[in-house]
C-alpha cells in the first residue's frame, strides 16, 4: 500500500484546527470554492490600524489537505500584511512544487502533495480566500 | 448463455493491466466504465479497413464507413427496441440533453413549466436554466426522499396545464434509485406532459424496452455503457423529431441551401450536422451488441449480490453512513456512503493507495447535497466484471481510511 500522501504532519495540523471558527466582528471576509471538487473556505480576518491581521478564522467546508493549510496559515499569518500573505503563499506552492525552492515550516508539510497534481489547489485555496478578504 | 465473471473480465484488457506494479479495482463504472475487446476491435476495424467520412463520397472506404456507421444506429436502436431513424447520435448525454433543450425547447413558450428533480445531475439542470433564459420557461423541482430517490408523492401537486415535460433520471448516479417510471408516465399523461429519461446510469446495466416505459425521449452516453468517449445517443418519439428544428447548422443536416433559405434534412440526419464522431458511434454500436451477448439476469444478480458485500461491509465500519435506498429492492449497483469526520476526497485518496478507484465529491448533483447539507459522499459503482475482491480491497480502504483519518 502506498500512503504517502497523508502523513503524520498533514494529519496533525488539520486535527490542531488552529484558527477554525468565526470572528464576532471581522473587518473583512471572503469566501472562495473550489468549484472542481466543492471544497469551500471562509475567511474571517480582524485587522490592526496599520493594515496588519490582528485575528483570522476559517471555516472549511473541505477536506483534510484544505483543513491542515487553513490551520497552518492562521498558525503564521496574524502580524501580517498582505505582501507577506504572499510570501506564505510561494512557501505552499514551493512545497507542492508549483514553484521552484524550498518551502520554509510550516508548510513544508505539504511535500506530499507534489505527487498528486489534482490535490494541489486543496492547499491553495485558503490562500485564494484570504487574498479576496485583503483585497 | 450463464453469468460467469471470470470470463466477462477476461475480456476487458486494463482489468489485467498493472497501473504501477498492480491490478486496480475499478469501481468507478458509473464516471467511465471499462472498454472490452469487442468494443476495441470494431473501432481499430473501422480505422484500419473503413475510415474515410460518411454519407459523402462515392469511393468504397465512404461506403464500408457510411455502412458501419448505420449500423452501429442500428445496434443502438435495437438495444433500445426502437427504429433506427429515431436515434440521434450526439457528442454525449449532456450533449443529446442539451439538443432537446434547444430544439424541443424552442417549440415551447414563456410561462410553460418544465419538472425536474432534486436528485438530477448536473447536466439535467443547467440545460434547462439556460433555455430559462432563453425563452422564459420555468422550472419545478420534485425533492427527494430521505432514501434518496425523487418522492413521486410531491408530483401530483407540481403538475399543471402549463407542464410541458418532466426530465429525470431513470437511475440516480448517486444513490442507484430507480425511477417509477410507469407512474410518472401516467401522472404526466393527465395534463399532457412529455416525459424524458437520463438513462447514463441505467444503459450500462442492460437493454432498456424503450417504447414499454411510454416515455418521449431517452438519453444515455456511450464511455458509460463500455464504448467510447465523445459519443452518446438520443432517442425521441418520432413526431417529436419531426418537429423539432436543429440544433447546429452544417453539413449533413440540411435538405438544400442558398442564401435565401435553406430547408432540412429529414431526422436523425436533420440533428447530426458535420462530420460525426464515426468512429466512437461504431464503438458504441459494438458496445450494444457486446452487451446484448451478456446474461442479464445473472449479470444483475451478481452486480446486486457484489452491493449487498458493499452494504453489509460498511455497515461494519464505525463511522461509515450509507446515503440512498436501505435495500436492493428497485435500484442499480451505486452505492453512496459517508464516513464521520473525514471528506470523501480524503477517503478516495486512501482508496487509491490500496488500488482502488472510487468516485468521491458532488457527483455533479451540489443541489441533491445541499438537500442533506453533505459535502459530498464517496461512491462506489458497480459493473457485471467487478468481483467480491474488488469489494474486499474497498473495505480494507475504508477501514484504513477510519483508522487513519477520523
Amino acid at each position: 500500500m502506498n500512503d504517502q500522501l497523508y502523513q503524520e504532519r498533514i494529519v496533525a495540523l488539520a486535527k490542531a484546527k488552529t484558527g477554525a471558527g468565526k470572528l464576532a466582528a471581522p473587518t473583512k471576509s471572503a469566501r472562495r470554492d473550489n468549484p472542481l471538487c466543492g471544497d469551500r473556505v471562509t475567511i474571517d480576518v480582524r485587522l490592526d490600524e496599520g493594515g496588519r491581521i490582528a485575528e483570522l478564522a476559517h471555516q472549511v467546508r473541505g477536506c483534510l489537505l484544505c483543513q491542515a493549510s487553513a490551520s497552518a496559515l492562521a498558525s503564521v499569518a496574524v502580524g501580517s500584511k498582505a505582501a507577506d500573505i504572499e510570501r506564505l503563499r510561494l512557501d505552499a506552492e514551493r512545497a507542492v512544487g508549483r514553484e521552484e525552492g524550498e518551502a520554509r515550516e510550516p508548510f513544508s508539510a505539504f511535500a506530499p502533495v507534489k505527487a498528486h497534481k489534482s490535490r494541489q489547489d486543496c492547499v491553495l485555496l485558503p490562500f485564494e480566500a484570504l487574498k479576496e478578504a485583503l483585497s | 448463455m450463464s453469468f460467469e465473471v471470470a470470463a466477462v473480465r477476461r475480456q476487458f484488457p486494463i482489468l489485467s493491466a498493472a497501473i504501477d506494479g498492480k491490478p486496480v479495482h475499478y469501481l468507478d463504472n458509473g464516471a467511465s466504465a471499462q472498454t472490452p475487446e469487442a468494443v476495441l476491435d470494431a473501432v481499430r476495424t473501422y480505422e484500419t479497413t473503413a475510415r474515410a467520412n460518411v454519407l459523402r463520397g462515392v469511393h468504397r472506404l465512404a461506403e464500408r464507413a457510411t455502412e458501419a456507421y448505420e449500423n452501429a444506429r442500428a445496434e443502438v436502436a435495437g438495444f433500445l427496441s426502437v427504429a433506427p431513424d429515431e436515434v440521434v447520435f450526439t457528442g454525449g448525454c449532456t450533449a443529446a440533453i442539451n439538443l432537446v433543450a434547444f430544439s424541443y425547447g424552442s417549440l415551447l413558450q414563456a410561462g410553460d413549466r418544465i419538472i425536474l428533480s432534486e436528485l438530477e445531475h448536473h447536466s439535467n439542470i443547467v440545460p434547462w436554466q439556460l433555455l430559462r433564459q432563453r425563452h422564459g420557461v420555468e422550472i419545478d423541482v420534485i425533492p427527494v426522499t430521505v432514501a434518496g430517490r425523487i418522492d413521486l408523492n410531491a408530483l401530483p401537486r407540481l403538475l399543471t396545464e402549463r407542464t410541458k415535460l418532466i426530465s429525470l433520471a431513470h437511475v440516480s448516479n448517486v444513490t442507484g434509485a430507480l425511477l417509477d417510471v410507469h407512474a410518472v408516465v401516467t401522472l404526466a399523461r393527465t395534463v399532457g406532459a412529455k416525459v424524458m429519461l437520463d438513462g447514463a446510469q441505467r444503459i450500462p446495466h442492460g437493454p432498456v424496452d424503450v417504447p414499454a416505459l411510454g416515455v418521449d425521449f431517452y438519453v444515455f452516453a456511450g464511455h458509460k455503457a463500455y464504448g467510447p468517449n465523445g459519443i452518446g445517443a438520443l432517442w425521441a418519439r418520432p413526431e417529436h423529431l419531426a418537429a423539432m428544428p436543429p440544433f447546429h447548422g452544417g453539413g449533413s443536416m440540411i435538405g438544400r441551401v442558398t442564401f435565401a433559405e435553406t430547408t432540412w434534412a429529414e431526422p436523425p440526419r436533420r440533428f447530426e450536422a458535420g462530420t460525426p464522431p464515426i468512429g466512437p458511434a461504431i464503438g458504441l454500436g459494438a458496445a450494444c451488441t457486446w452487451m446484448r451477448g451478456l446474461d442479464w439476469k445473472g449479470a444483475h444478480a451478481h452486480e446486486m449480490a457484489l452491493v449487498e458485500r458493499v452494504m453489509d461491509g460498511l455497515q461494519k465500519i464505525d463511522g461509515a453512513q450509507l446515503f440512498g435506498p436501505p435495500g436492493l429492492q428497485s435500484r442499480y449497483p451505486v452505492v453512496s456512503f459517508t464516513l464521520d469526520g473525514v471528506h470523501p476526497h480524503d477517503v478516495a485518496q486512501t482508496l487509491d493507495s490500496f488500488g482502488v478507484a472510487v468516485r468521491a465529491g458532488h457527483h455533479c448533483c451540489q443541489p441533491l447535497m445541499d438537500r442533506f447539507d453533505l459535502d459530498g459522499t464517496t461512491r462506489v459503482s458497480l459493473a457485471p466484471y467487478n468481483d467480491e475482491s474488488d469489494i474486499d480491497a474497498l473495505l480494507t480502504g475504508v477501514e484504513h481510511a477510519a483508522r487513519m483519518l477520523r
